[in-house]
């Protein structure tokens, strides 16, 4: 029923539970930082224009990320995500 | 800037600076003080929970990022005496950026008496992340949760008794937009250490590792816990032992139990099948874990309210470019119309106010030649600025600080990633530009926010294609001269023309950017996290007050002590004649030919070097130029002027020249000092100075030239 995508690919009002981080170096330790690790539960709120920039919902903060790092991060999504 | 109200800042890149300063704090201190530091995530509150301690002034905005570097300030309670310092938000004590790198030196090596952490309690649970942390470092700690009546709002609950019992310090919420501080002071002040406080539990590998490791440094009394240290001796090692070695001229290396220590450490990572990467993983995920254990058990939300209209309107693909020009169109519109009428009384006032000098002068029995000096010269010029550069000044500048306190700024920069992300550089930028519209200098100390050096050094390079509240009155005046006069929509055109040229500059700092990184700086865009703050409702009446007086009355002072001696350079120029020429006349012959070549004459040209240290002064100094007998004639009316200025020869061409020079030349003084105090390189800054002017340089002349190629067909 909940299938394996990249955090790049949950569209707006999704969630998703972190299941890998591919992300290296000080980014790796950024997300930590943010609370960003296996497990975590994540929405993503809304994308920009091109839809490259994701905001989501990290642990009742809003963070932006970039596509080219959240396409390394590799989450469950929760069906009928609400 | 108005940042470092005392004089001191930690402001500091590489790690001698940082060293210096922190023992600043100490010369600073004197004997009786107890120092105090204030440390936090991004945008929690410190600044103004600092503000309501000392009742000083530290600029807040509502995005993370705000403070770069840190203030000091001095208060008396009780019998006792203290030293507050107000820290850069940080979202870890293992940091990434330059600014987190100042918060970091400060909690970890200063040796403070007390940190408090300052908490956001909409989000408590990660802000309990970098709390946890610190309390694994020091006894000294108390937690500080802020913002609850926003908390409040959105239906959270927190059970403070129970989290200090949880965390084993003290915790105490407040407000700290509301006035009670005595009460607050009263709960800080309290210099009890915890003795039952947290003991954050590792993995069994990191504890076996700690418990081999911890004993050999009891010896060197250092301020910070044992364990501490051997847990970063294991994820970080060269930059805790550099920083050692810095703050305690100990090198850890050389102690040979140390060393004996860390290389059985090594053995048990391995006997367990770790690698380093590993343990900073398994450390970062023990602590992030304990904060949810901790929040669940005492955090209640009662409804799960998740406002993201708002948002999606400000980022939506029409809605969102429409509002960003739209607001820039309005505030410029405001600006304008709102100067006008103060302008014209000021100048009124001041050319009034000339006579009554003037037979004060003569009754001083001042000799006619100083009297004209002082009066042409100095007053003219002086009293020119401050009618023309007051009024646009005290209405742009609370306007911006509203739109920065609402939390719009970071909604910019997510607006305009995108592109940042094609010219391969960092959508912080966007912050950084917004910056440079108050003041570029702070436009360039401002780039700490971004984590890359690469991209860093982009945005100080580009920083200045932005005018900053210096350069816009003096744009404003000359569009209303020459493109807006006597039409009943005058001042929207003003403004239409005015956000036309802001948009180019923005759009010339892309393609520099982009240029930049495809040669000196070469590089791919990294990764980077932006939080986007919720919305809050300005405080209007502080904003205005604090703008005004701050940041206004400061940029307004310093142009003042510019345009006074330049006044009266030119004044000298124009009245030392060599063989009946004046000095003034042989410079601007001797610029001339290349000004005209870029559309400008000499006299503007010796204006804007005369300008280097405030662009205020051009403007008035052309005019001084133009009128040959060395006055700056009084002219308030539009007409008049514009007659000045045509009688020299100027068209449209030659004002749209202007224009563009102005938006692109080199940048003042202040800006280049703070380049190279930024960058610590001469090539940098030379960069920084050269870019910005061959780029104004080259446009003018292709304005130019196409203008008389067209002219002549
Ligand atoms: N409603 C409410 N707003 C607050 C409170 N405290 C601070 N703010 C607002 O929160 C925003 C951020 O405040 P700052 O004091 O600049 O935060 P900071 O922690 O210094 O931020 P950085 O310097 O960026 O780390 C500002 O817009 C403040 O007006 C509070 O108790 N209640
Ligand atoms: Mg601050």
């Amino acid at each position: 029923m909940n299938e394996l995508c990249l955090l790049s690919q949950l569209s707006e009002g999704e969630i998703g539970i972190v299941n890998a981080i591919n992300v290296t170096g000080s980014m790796r330790r950024r997300l930590q930082d943010l609370g960003l690790i296996r497990e975590t539960e994540i929405k993503c709120l809304f994308r920009n224009v091109k839809g490259n920039l994701g905001a989501y919902n990290i642990r009742d903060a809003v963070i932006a990320l970039r596509n080219s790092d959240t396409s390394r991060i590799e989450v469950i999504r929760k069906k009928n995500g609400a | 800037m108005g940042r470092d109200n005392m004089g001191l800042t930690l402001s500091s890149t590489g790690t001698n600076i940082a060293k210096k300063d922190l023992f600043e704090y100490n010369a600073l201190k004197q004997r009786e003080e107890i120092l105090i530091g204030l440390a936090g995530n991004p945008n929690v509150g410190k600044s103004t929970l600092f503000n309501n301690l000392t009742g000083m002034h530290q600029h807040t905005g509502n995005w993370p990022g705000k403070t770069i570097s840190s203030a000091i300030g001095r208060i008396k309670y009780g019998e006792k005496q203290y030293l507050l310092a107000d820290l850069p938000g940080t979202y870890s004590l293992l940091t990434h950026s330059k600014e987190e790198d100042v918060a970091r030196d400060f909690i970890c090596f200063s040796g403070a008496k007390k940190i408090i952490v300052v908490c956001d309690a909409t989000c408590l649970e990660r802000n309990l992340n970098l709390c946890l942390q610190i309390i694994e470092m020091t006894d000294n700690v108390c937690v500080c949760v802020n913002l609850i009546d926003e908390a409040e709002r959105k239906g959270i609950e927190i059970d403070f008794d129970k989290l200090s019992v949880e965390l084993g310090v003290e915790v105490v919420s407040v407000i700290a937009r509301q006035k009670k501080s005595a009460k607050l002071l009263s709960e800080l002040s309290e210099l009890s250490v915890s003795q039952k406080k947290i003991q954050i539990k590792y993995p069994s590998v990191i504890e076996e590792c700690i418990d081999v490791l911890k004993d050999s440094f009891i010896k060197y009394n250092f301020n910070f816990s044992e364990r501490w240290l051997a847990v970063n001796l294991l994820t970080c090692r060269e930059e805790i032992t550099e920083k050692i070695k810095t703050y305690y001229n100990i090198d850890l290396m050389q102690d040979k139990q140390v060393v004996t220590a860390l290389k059985m450490t090594d053995k048990i990572i391995e006997r367990y099948g770790q690698t380093s990467e590993s343990i900073i993983d398994k450390v970062a995920r023990t602590f992030v874990k304990k904060a949810e254990e901790i929040s669940g058990k005492t955090v209640v939300k009662k409804q799960n309210k998740e406002n993201t209209v708002l948002d999606k309107i400000l980022t939506g693909k029409i809605t969102g470019r429409i509002l960003m020009v739209g607001l820039l169109l309005v505030v410029f519109w405001l600006t304008i119309k709102g100067a006008n009428l103060p302008s014209e009384l000021l100048s009124k006032t001041f050319i009034a106010g000339e006579k009554y000098i003037d037979i004060f002068l003569d009754k001083l029995n001042v000799p006619e030649i100083f009297k004209n000096m002082l009066i042409c010269g100095v007053y003219r010029v002086l009293t020119w600025v401050i009618s023309v550069m007051l009024p646009p000044m005290a209405i742009f500048f609370p306007l911006f600080t509203l739109l920065e306190d609402s939390g719009y700024l970071p909604r910019i920069a997510f607006n305009m990633d995108n592109f940042f992300r094609k010219c391969n550089s960092c959508g912080k930028q966007a912050l950084t530009i917004s910056m440079g519209f108050g003041c570029n200098a702070a436009g360039v100390t401002g780039t700490r926010i971004i984590d890359s050096d690469r991209e860093r050094l982009i945005s100080i390079l580009t920083n200045s294609f932005v005018p900053c509240n210096g350069r816009f009155p003096m744009m404003i005046s000359v569009i209303s001269i020459f493109f807006a006069t006597s039409m009943a929509i005058s001042d929207v055109i003003s403004a239409l023309i005015m956000t036309a040229l802001i948009c180019f500059g923005i759009f010339m700092t892309f393609i520099v950017s982009k240029i930049l990184s495809e040669t000196w700086l070469k590089g791919e865009s990294s990764s980077f996290a932006l939080e986007l703050p919720p919305f809050r409702k300005p405080q209007i009446g502080k904003v205005i007050i604090r703008s005004v007086f701050d940041r206004t009355l400061f940029v307004l002072l310093r142009a003042m002590a510019v345009a006074a001696p330049a006044g009266l350079i030119i004044w000298l120029m124009v009245n030392i004649k060599v063989d009946s020429v004046s000095l003034f006349s042989l410079c601007a012959d001797f610029l001339d030919p290349f000004a005209s070549f870029i559309g400008l004459d000499g006299v503007i040209l010796i204006a804007f070097i005369l300008g280097f240290p405030a662009n205020e002064i051009v403007v008035p100094l052309t005019i001084m130029g133009y009128t040959c007998s060395g006055e700056l004639q009084q002219v308030s009316d539009m007409e008049t002027l514009k007659y000045i200025f045509t009688s020299n020869g100027w068209t449209a061409v030659t004002a749209i020249c202007f224009l563009v020079f102005t938006l692109m030349h080199w940048p003042c003084s202040t800006t280049c000092i703070t380049i190279y105090k930024e960058t610590k390189s001469k090539k940098w800054t030379f960069l920084g100075f050269v870019i910005p002017t061959l780029c104004g340089m080259i446009l003018c002349f292709l304005i130019n030239t196409v203008y008389k190629i067209l002219t002549a067909v």
